[in-house]
């Protein structure tokens, strides 16, 4: 080793110290590790399986399962197994996707607030932001529950917005619309209107390219389209919709449509907790945007709107996109917490199946399949619009 | 000199008792000076003596919180129409080049004349292929900013002030954060604009350009104007302590 002549690198060198022999046998090494731990976990498994008398399948999902279930689609205890699973998925999804919808608009909202010039506008965000941040999420949703909702007016005396929607302590009553037979006549004037807009797209579109200048392609179309689904509103003889109010009838409101005081706390206790750290995720986007870009954007003369769409967006967006997808995935994954209130969704409707059949295995890894397969499509998702939009950017 | 006696009054920058203040920090204490139309002025000092403070409240980037400023007969004062107006006469090239990472270099030059001036897509992009082949960077007109050299993006960040047809440019210590050999191609460029014609205020430690392209050398020190004069009388004959240790120190090197 101690020869430094050039030959010395054709040095035949025992395997001990080859980088490029070692690299592999590391990994060998750990993988067969990791085999070894599953394999040991499964026979334990299964051995405790054995002293408890049962067997792992899959056939009890085609049982009756017995229990009510307080919301969701149409389901009687009398349906199976699969379907309860079912309706918990269907009510997780219910309040993952109204909740990340909410906590985007609210934490955009904080976020942009938070740069505000304005000194009191930016003191009641930071305000907004490390208050619900820094609460235990769990503590936040029994709080909505007990505190807030629970003690509404009870239903005899509930608040009432506008004649049509009732809020108690047994929930949140809405209209709902319901179709009619003109709603046919509409769908044509709408059919129509798309027609009228794409060619008003496509027109605007060979306008700007014959002026040669950039502009909004949907100029034309968008208020064309609007114009002609509001006169067909109004042209339709009688109203496409009605409104199905909700109504008192004996000790519950009937008709509408309406939502337990369970999923309202938990959409509330879900919507601001995440939308405090959607906030933030706003704000060190945009500022990660040095200040240097903004300065070259004014130098140049471009307008405050003008240097924020050009300039500032398209340099933030990319950088705001992956946490905001890990911020909807920690929504999604946290509406489990609403076992602490009773809102049926899959953990809780997987615990009472769990507790009925003792087949904790299968339904365990039911559910956390079903939340891997709904993140990982979110992310899927998140990463492909990331790909699309930097696409653009460049 | 040659440009500053054809235009001795017909100054096109005005500044009349200029204060600014960061906080409690008084970073100008009452500057007045005014630049001809045409002039090629140099600013040096120590650093924190407020030089790059200074050029950027002409063009709005720091608001002054005392005293006049008149760019081409327009005042800059709050008023958004004004302030607009001036940034369009003035093109500024920073130190750390502020080019848009998202943009190719032809696209950062065409922005500007898109979105302000209301070129055609096709008019822009001539103006800027003509001023990059100015800058002799033609060839890298679709790549991305940081796929060139720093002394590529600086000319690239020129001709985007350049496309903006200014009748003032600000340099704020454009060399500054180069390596040593992309500084001459930089410094090429300027010294080529300024026998164009154009008015220039350069925030510079570079001695040697000063000597030869400057008609005037303003010297900076604690927010004032400490010295005033043509580079032959501020290198060769300084009248000030001040000036005199500045210029030892800095032509030591």
């Amino acid at each position: 080793m101690e020869n430094n002549s050039p030959t010395a690198v054709s040095e035949k060198i025992p395997f001990w110290r080859d980088v490029r022999v070692l690299r592999v046998l590391f990994q060998v090494v750990f993988l067969l590790g990791v085999i070894l731990l599953l394999a040991i976990l499964y026979t334990n498994m299964l051995s405790g399986l054995r002293r408890l008398g049962l067997t792992l399948n899959l056939n009890f999902f085609q049982d009756e399962a017995g229990f009510g279930i307080s919301e969701g689609i149409s389901y009687d205890p009398s349906d199976t197994y699969l379907k309860a699973f079912w309706v918990g998925i269907l009510n997780t999804l219910k309040v993952s996707i109204i909740g990340v919808v909410c906590a985007t608009f609210i934490g955009l909202f904080f976020g942009i607030a938070r740069l505000s010039s304005n000194w009191l506008i930016r003191t009641i965000a930071a305000a907004y932001v490390e208050c619900f941040r820094n609460v235990p999420l769990l503590l936040q949703i029994v709080f909505w529950y007990t505190a807030v909702v629970a003690q509404l007016p009870n239903i005899r005396e509930s608040l009432s917005l506008f004649g049509g929607a009732f809020i108690n302590n047994r929930g949140v009553y809405l209209p709902s619309p319901e179709p009619t037979s003109s709603l046919t006549i509409w769908l044509w004037f709408l059919g129509a209107g798309l027609l009228l807009a794409v060619f008003l797209y496509v027109l605007r579109w060979r306008q700007l390219q014959r002026l040669d200048r950039p502009g909004f392609r949907a100029k034309w179309a968008l208020p064309a389209f609007l114009i002609v689904a509001l006169c067909g509103w109004f042209l339709t003889p009688g109203s496409p919709f009605t409104l199905d109010l909700p109504v008192l009838q004996g000790f519950n409101y009937q008709g509408g449509m309406s939502f337990s005081p369970e999923f309202s706390a938990l959409l509330i206790g879900l919507s601001i907790y995440t939308s405090a750290f959607i906030a933030e995720v706003v704000r060190s986007g945009i500022q990660s945007v040095v200040k240097g870009q903004r300065e070259a954007a004014r130098a140049v003369g471009l307008k405050e709107g003008q240097t924020l769409r050009l300039v500032v967006l398209p340099q933030a967006v990319p950088i705001i996109l992956p946490p905001l997808t890990s911020q909807y995935l920690n929504l999604a994954k946290n509406s489990s917490l609403a076992v602490a209130i009773g809102f049926p969704e899959l953990l809780g409707i997987g615990r009472t199946m769990m507790l009925q059949t003792g087949q904790s295995i299968p339904v365990f890894a039911m559910i956390m399949v079903s939340y891997l397969v709904m993140s990982l499509t979110t992310s899927a998702a998140m990463n492909w619009y990331n790909r699309w939009i930097t696409r653009i950017g460049r | 000199m040659a440009a500053q006696e054809n235009a001795l009054n017909d100054p096109i920058i005005m500044c009349e008792d200029l204060h600014k203040w960061f906080d409690d920090f008084h970073v100008l204490k009452g500057i007045t000076t005014s630049f001809q139309k045409g002039e090629r002025a140099v600013i040096c000092g120590p650093s924190g003596s407020g030089k790059s403070t200074f050029i950027r409240t002409l063009n709005r980037l720091e608001e002054h919180q005392r005293g006049t400023i008149i760019v081409d007969g327009v005042e800059l004062t709050d008023d958004l129409r004004n302030i607009n107006l001036i940034r369009q006469e003035v093109g500024m090239v920073f130190q750390q080049f502020n080019l848009f990472p998202h943009l190719t270099n032809l696209q950062n030059i065409t922005l500007g004349p898109i979105r302000v001036r209301k070129l055609t897509k096709s008019e822009a992009e001539e103006v800027a292929l003509s001023l990059l082949e100015r800058v002799d960077i033609a060839d890298q007109a679709y790549k991305y900013p940081a796929e060139i050299s720093g002394g590529q993006q600086q000319r690239v960040a020129i001709a985007r002030a350049l496309a903006m047809e200014p009748k003032i440019m600000l340099f704020d210590e454009p060399t500054s954060a180069l390596d040593p050999e992309m500084i001459t191609e930089v410094l090429d460029v300027m010294r080529e604009l300024a026998h164009s014609g154009m008015t220039m205020l350069v925030v510079t430690h570079e001695m040697g350009f000063a000597r030869e392209v400057a008609d005037r050398i303003l010297f900076f020190d604690e927010g004032m104007i400490v010295e005033e004069a043509p580079p032959a009388d501020f290198f060769d004959n300084p009248q000030h302590e001040r000036t005199k240790l500045f210029i030892s120190q800095t032509l030591q090197h």
